[in-house]
């Protein structure tokens, strides 16, 4: 064990604000890009639910390589779905 | 393009819809070990390791800086590597897998910085000197913003897929230029500690505490960049059956639980 007790622990020698400032930051990043992957992964889900129900998709039908490949990625959203993707099958 | 029951090799999950499944069953435990080693790493680094003859404390940050800064290039050459193979054999998962990893890359590449802003101040007397290792590591990072940026505003999945794997392969010639820095030029930044070659030229149980921790970020990119990359797949393959399953399955949880 390295140290005498939990303060000289905290105080890293009188380096406390670079250790922890070291540390500190990179578990705040880690734990933002954890919320950020699954808040993101609900996201798509729910999005992309809703758009298979706008163009009448959920229960089978279309399958893969009807649609065209090259819409806008954010195709889903937005843009498409009352026009080109409203095709019911 | 992809024919998902061809083939009884690992190339099978070359096809996303075999690939998405794999990835969530395999992030979970990549985030467990990654979890297992970050403490065991942690408890090395602080309780295990002696204090720094000439350093003091202050030396501690070594185990996020190093492999923080190792994760930040190999991730760039993983990305590089899965853009060749997607410009080469023309599989869309390659160009999704390194457009899943770069997020997690610029995080480390801003670890890396910050954490070696913060050991520069006490040791060197500065927070940033435009030393090679220092500037090419920073290059590293506008080559990671500049990849996400670009692969994020085309709207052609497909065009910003090639520009991004561009962007890949030419930023790759950065990374042995970040790695060999310190013996090219005549740098601020201390050479190599541990190299193939050499004896490490640091204690033992600094050693192991720092590449526990260098195994732990490699877990967490793999268990996030698995994470990322379902959601990616969903989107590119909405127009799939099997992702209406999935999307089914999952509204079905969803509505399970509220």
């Amino acid at each position: 064990m390295q140290w005498e007790s939990w303060s000289a622990f905290w105080n890293m020698g009188g380096a406390a604000f670079f250790v922890w400032g070291s540390y500190g930051l990179t578990f705040v990043l880690v734990a933002l890009e954890l919320a950020l992957v699954f808040q993101r992964r609900k996201d798509t889900v729910s999005r992309l639910l809703r758009w298979r129900k706008a163009v009448g998709r959920n229960g089978g039908g279309g399958g893969p390589g009807n649609g065209s490949r090259n819409e806008s990625r954010n195709g889903p959203a937005r843009a498409g779905v009352e026009s080109q993707e409203n095709e019911t099958p | 393009m992809s024919r998902p029951d061809r083939g009884p090799s690992i190339l099978r999950f070359a096809a996303p819809q075999n690939f998405y499944p794999l990835a969530g069953r395999l992030a979970p435990w990549f985030a467990g070990i990654a979890a297992v080693l970050t403490v065991v790493g942690l408890w090395l680094g602080f309780f295990v390791a002696p204090t720094d003859a000439t350093q003091g404390e202050v030396y501690r940050v070594i185990f996020i800086h190093v492999p923080a800064a190792w994760m930040s290039m190999f991730v760039y050459l993983v990305m590089a590597f899965w853009s060749a193979v997607g410009l080469v054999m023309n599989t869309r998962l390659s160009f999704l897998m390194s457009q899943a990893l770069a997020p997690t890359g610029a995080m480390f590449c801003v670890v890396a910085l910050w954490t070696g802003a913060l050991w520069g101040r006490p040791t060197w007397g500065a927070y940033w000197v435009w030393d090679a290792r220092l500037t090419s590591q920073a290059l590293l990072l506008f080559l990671y913003l500049g990849f996400i940026a670009l692969t994020r505003t085309i709207e052609d999945p497909r065009r910003a897929d090639r520009a991004g794997a561009l962007i890949a392969l030419v930023g790759a010639v950065n990374v042995p230029v970040i790695y060999f820095s310190v013996q090219w030029w005549n740098t601020l930044h201390q050479g190599a500690s541990v190299s193939l070659t050499r004896a490490p030229s640091m204690a033992a149980t600094m050693l192991a505490g720092m590449l526990v921790m260098a195994f732990a970020a490699w877990a967490y990119t793999l268990a996030v960049a698995l994470w990322r990359v379902r959601p990616m797949i969903l989107e590119r393959e909405r127009h799939a059956e099997w992702v209406g399953a999935v999307l089914t399955r999952e509204a079905q949880r969803q509505g399970g639980r509220t």
